[in-house]
């Protein structure tokens, strides 16, 4: 979209650079001048608040990376040492490991304001894909990771999430074998999962580069959903407004995450870690990371190992297709009064699965876990689909300053 | 070629088509020749494959115990099965299996019970004398296995796997 202001090198050395390498302009039309709807409300500062976490985890990361060692023997007690002998070593892991929590937290926030506002309707559907992709990237570092420290819920999330590649019928096995170099979790696999999860986080990167490249093309959504008609009247500049409500969204999540970083940096985490990896003795209670747990849930609702990797995979994959799945024409809750409640439920349904994938898979757990798996697929497959053709939606504002004058999908 | 040429001769190939096509096919030979050992490095390498086998010595597991070795990084365990128990996985009908297999099939002294102590739903460890059959017990996904490690209830597909294994001795066996 066409900026605010057109940037004009002042200096002699601008000037210069600018006839070679015209990057001064490029970040100032994309990061100053750049166009944002001026009735963006607070769920738009998770996209800062992802980039911020991006580069705390990239960080924090590589200087964890100094004083680990990738080999069995070791492993354990290399995050004893760090955790011991390392100068401020506790809080560089604690901010690490939280910081995974906070990402997942802020990145599942963005995903349902992207549903509530409709922002993967046309023309943002190759924006949404895009943020699947990253999504799914974020999901296998977040697990990668989660062995490095080779304690026993390490070693039994990477048992049981390669030995979902088993269940794929003929070759199933030997995908495994392969996934983990040998026979089963041993010194190769830890060795390989170190050397992906260094480097997934910087495939991350690039693809927020092509999320944010859409984005500039298409403009962002905003909570009325209507597309910008007239960009001096209903845009601000990128720089300073939505920088300083960036960092005052940035601020505000970071309280959280110091708090869970200096107060309480075990809550989210699991004590069976503290054990150093045994490969013959399973924990009585296997659990992933929160973050994990939804999709934990309806792998366990399905009897069948086959069909149960297959709706596990399809949760997450299904999501790529929203745009297509949601036929209706308006992009807004705010005008969609059915889809509206509709929201709710289906964030209550994830919610709930979440709450079901830490419980033990047995009885009345098993029978919701069901039940709520069916939903989140009927959710996609055929409430979407259909809401869009029999429900009568509000009058859509003509412009986002209409918007704005009726008072209406400004604020949250 | 000109475009009246191709009028007049349609179908026939050109030199260069075939140069073409030629480089094409050389092109994706070098780039899966590449690509094979980038992929293959990760398949197990010689000494994890030269861990394959282990021996175990039968005298010293006492009937009614059972006993956990390791082989390829795995646990297996070994049941010295007592006569009553063995009566118990013989007499169970095949129809009441979800994977049917005889306990003849899967011992080869009905004594000894030698299965992979692996959850055939997804990997973790069972617990033995464990379950409603007294055999094991999957404590990740609730998988219920009987006195020949034939998997009863529970999400897992099949039966505990029998390793390849034999008497190379009276009372000692070589897995692997």
């Amino acid at each position: 979209m066409e900026g605010h202001s057109q940037y004009t090198p002042k200096s002699g050395f601008a000037r210069w650079l600018e006839r070679r390498l015209p990057i001064l302009s490029f970040v100032h039309d994309s990061f100053v001048a750049y166009p944002t709807p001026k009735n963006l409300n607070y769920m738009w500062v998770f996209g800062a608040i992802l980039s911020f976490m991006l580069v705390a985890q990239i960080v924090t990361g590589v200087v964890l990376a100094m004083h680990y060692t990738p080999e069995t023997t070791l492993a354990f007690d290399s995050v004893e040492k760090i955790m011991r002998d390392v100068n401020w070593g506790p809080i560089l892991r604690y901010a690490h490991a939280n910081g995974a929590s906070m990402f997942f937290l802020a990145v599942y926030i963005h995903i349902f304001r992207g549903m509530y506002y409709g922002s993967y309707k046309e023309p943002r559907e190759v924006l949404w894909i895009l943020g699947v992709i990253i999504f799914m990237l974020m999901m296998a570092t977040g697990f990668l990771g989660y062995v490095l420290p080779w304690g026993q819920m390490s070693f039994w999330a990477a048992t049981v999430i390669t030995n979902l590649f088993s269940a794929i019928p003929v070759v199933g096995t030997s995908i495994t074998t392969w996934l983990l170099g040998g026979y089963s979790v041993d010194n190769p696999t830890l060795n390989r999962f170190y050397a992906l999860h260094y480097l997934v986080p910087f495939i991350i990167v690039a693809i927020v580069i092509l999320h944010v490249w859409a984005l500039h093309v298409t403009g962002q959504n905003n909570p009325s959903g209507v597309e910008v008609k007239d960009i001096k009247k209903e845009t601000v500049p990128f720089t300073p407004y939505a920088t300083l409500k960036d960092s005052v969204g940035i601020v505000a999540f970071l309280v959280v995450y110091s708090w869970l970083t200096f107060f309480v940096p075990n809550y989210l985490g699991h004590p069976d870690n503290y054990i150093e990896a045994n490969p013959l003795v399973t924990p009585p209670h296997i659990v992933p990371e929160w973050y994990f747990l939804p999709f934990y849930a309806i792998l366990r609702a399905i009897p069948n190992k086959l069909l149960g990797v297959i709706a596990l995979f399809s949760s997450i994959l299904i999501t790529a297709a929203l745009p297509w799945l949601d036929t209706s024409k308006v992009k807004s809750a705010v005008y969609r009064p059915l889809f509206r409640k509709e929201f709710w439920v289906f964030l209550a349904v994830c919610i709930g699965l979440g709450y079901l994938g830490a419980q033990p898979a047995e009885g009345a757990y098993l029978w919701f876990a069901r039940v709520f798996s069916a939903y989140y697929f009927l959710h996609f497959l055929v409430i979407l689909p259909i809401l869009g053709k029999i429900e009568k939606p509000e009058p859509v504002p003509e412009s986002i300053e209409a918007a704005i004058v009726r008072g209406e999908a400004s604020h949250v | 070629m000109t475009s009246k040429d191709a009028a007049v001769k349609p179908a026939e190939p050109s030199r260069r088509d075939i140069l073409y096509v030629a480089t094409g096919v050389a092109a994706a030979g070098a780039v899966a020749g590449v690509a094979w050992p980038l992929i293959a490095q990760m398949n197990p390498d010689a000494s994890t494959l030269a861990l394959a086998s282990t021996e175990v010595d039968l005298s010293a597991i006492p009937e009614g115990q059972i006993v956990t070795v390791k082989w390829r990084g795995k646990p297996v365990f070994v049941r010295h099965r007592t006569p009553a128990e063995i009566k118990a996985a013989e007499d169970v009908p095949l129809t009441e299996l979800p994977d049917p297999e005889p306990d003849a099939k899967r011992v080869h002294k009905p004594q000894w019970l030698v299965v992979v102590g692996v959850c055939t739903h997804l990997g973790c460890i069972p617990t033995g004398k464990e379950g409603e059959f007294n055999g094991w017990f999957c404590p990740c996904h609730g998988s219920v296995y009987d006195l020949s490690g034939r998997i009863r209830s529970g999400p897992a597909p099949t039966n505990l796997e029998v390793p390849p294994y034999a008497f190379i001795a009276e009372n000692k066996i070589k897995i692997g």
